[in-house]
């Protein structure tokens, strides 16, 4: 495929997945893997595991990484690029747009209304997330929201102390088979 | 210098956001509201429903936000540079790990002691999640009406599956009509 190409399949799934990163996945594996025959599913699948594993936005992630195995380091930026710039040129007309009519009391109430649904959203969220995980180690879970909320540690620092712990244990606990409390 | 500021606040986070989206949120509100001031809670929660109501990852749609909303006191065009630079600022870091990934990607695919250290981290990022579900619902859920209809958001998104564009729409409709 040429780079055009590739910028535009990105581009279009940048432009018509609602709902973050995790919702353009499936759209990912139906274009790339379905549709254009481009990539093997179990390809498709190590590059998930890579991408979910690495710091980042899962798509950009994902569009870098097939990007460069298809087209090298010119794939990799056009990927990218195609994947990012519908929502950077979104948010800008919106904020745009948005800031003279911020204090329209219409505006002011339909964003209390707004407000409200992220909460509902991002409920949804912790409970897929919760489900997912079986409902395993809760007591980490709510140690990480407690230590959050109430000790104002920094989230970062969090991340990093546990990712460290955990690479300790998993060090010290190789070949065995175990099970982290 | 707000834009040096802004591109290296916004690489520090894409450099340790491990598991995207909503885990990120808690790191957003940290830098952005308590940190830097950059933007009040209400229009932090304000930022995270246009990010939704928008196509795209909610980590490039809140750096462009808040990269315009950080710098547009010097003009349109300052807030388009602005954008910029925290979108790229948030991209850099991750897009190089992928790519040093991708041209040796045997390894990485293979390594157990990687894959365990992700799965290990799955009850945190859900804790991450679970902190930000807190301090976003404090400043949001503040009177019965709010509650009533985060109930029924909720209720038609998990049990209903109602997608969620259509609760952004229901909700902004009927925060119209109730508040």
């Amino acid at each position: 495929m040429s780079l055009m190409q590739l910028f535009l399949i990105y581009f279009r799934i940048g432009a018509l997945t609602f709902g973050g990163g995790y919702a353009m996945i499936p759209v990912i594996e139906r274009t790339l893997v379905d549709k254009t025959g481009w990539l093997s599913r179990s390809d498709f699948y190590d590059a998930l595991i890579v991408c979910q594993s690495l710091p980042g936005v899962i798509a950009i992630n994902f569009a870098v990484y097939l990007g460069y195995q298809m087209r090298g380091l010119k794939g990799a930026l056009v990927s990218a690029l195609g994947v990012a710039l519908p929502s950077f040129l979104m948010i800008i007309l919106f904020a745009a747009v948005l800031f003279d009519y911020v204090d329209h009391p219409a505006i002011t109430r339909i964003f209390q209304g707004l407000r409200v649904s992220v909460v509902a959203l991002i409920f949804s969220a912790a409970y897929r997330i919760y489900q997912q995980n079986q409902g395993k180690k809760p007591l980490i879970t709510a140690s990480v929201v407690l230590v959050l909320l109430f000790l104002g540690l920094h989230p970062l620092a969090v991340m990093i102390g546990f990712a460290t712990l955990s690479v300790v244990w998993i060090r010290l606990t190789s070949e065995v088979s175990h099970d982290l409390t | 210098m707000i834009l040096l500021e802004l591109w290296w606040r916004f690489l520090l986070i894409g450099a340790l956001a491990f598991g995207g989206g909503y885990a990120m949120l808690p790191v957003f509100e940290r830098v952005m509201v308590i940190e830097q001031g950059w933007l009040s809670p209400t229009l932090f929660v304000d930022m995270i429903a246009i990010s939704q109501m928008t196509p795209g990852p909610i980590a490039i749609n809140a750096a462009t936000f808040i990269g315009y909303q950080t710098t547009v006191d010097g003009g349109f065009l300052s807030g388009v540079l602005g954008s910029l630079v925290a979108t790229l600022g948030v991209v850099l870091i991750p897009m190089i790990l992928i790519l040093l990934v991708a041209s040796h990607k045997e390894g990485f695919e293979r390594s157990q002691t990687f894959r365990k250290l992700i799965r290990s981290l799955r009850p945190v990022l859900l804790g991450l999640v679970g902190a930000s579900l807190v301090s976003i619902g404090r400043v949001t859920l503040i009177d019965v009406t709010s509650v009533v209809l985060f109930g029924i958001c909720v209720l038609l998104l998990l049990r209903f599956k109602w997608h969620p564009l259509m609760i952004i729409g229901l909700s902004g409709v009927l925060g119209f009509i109730l508040f």
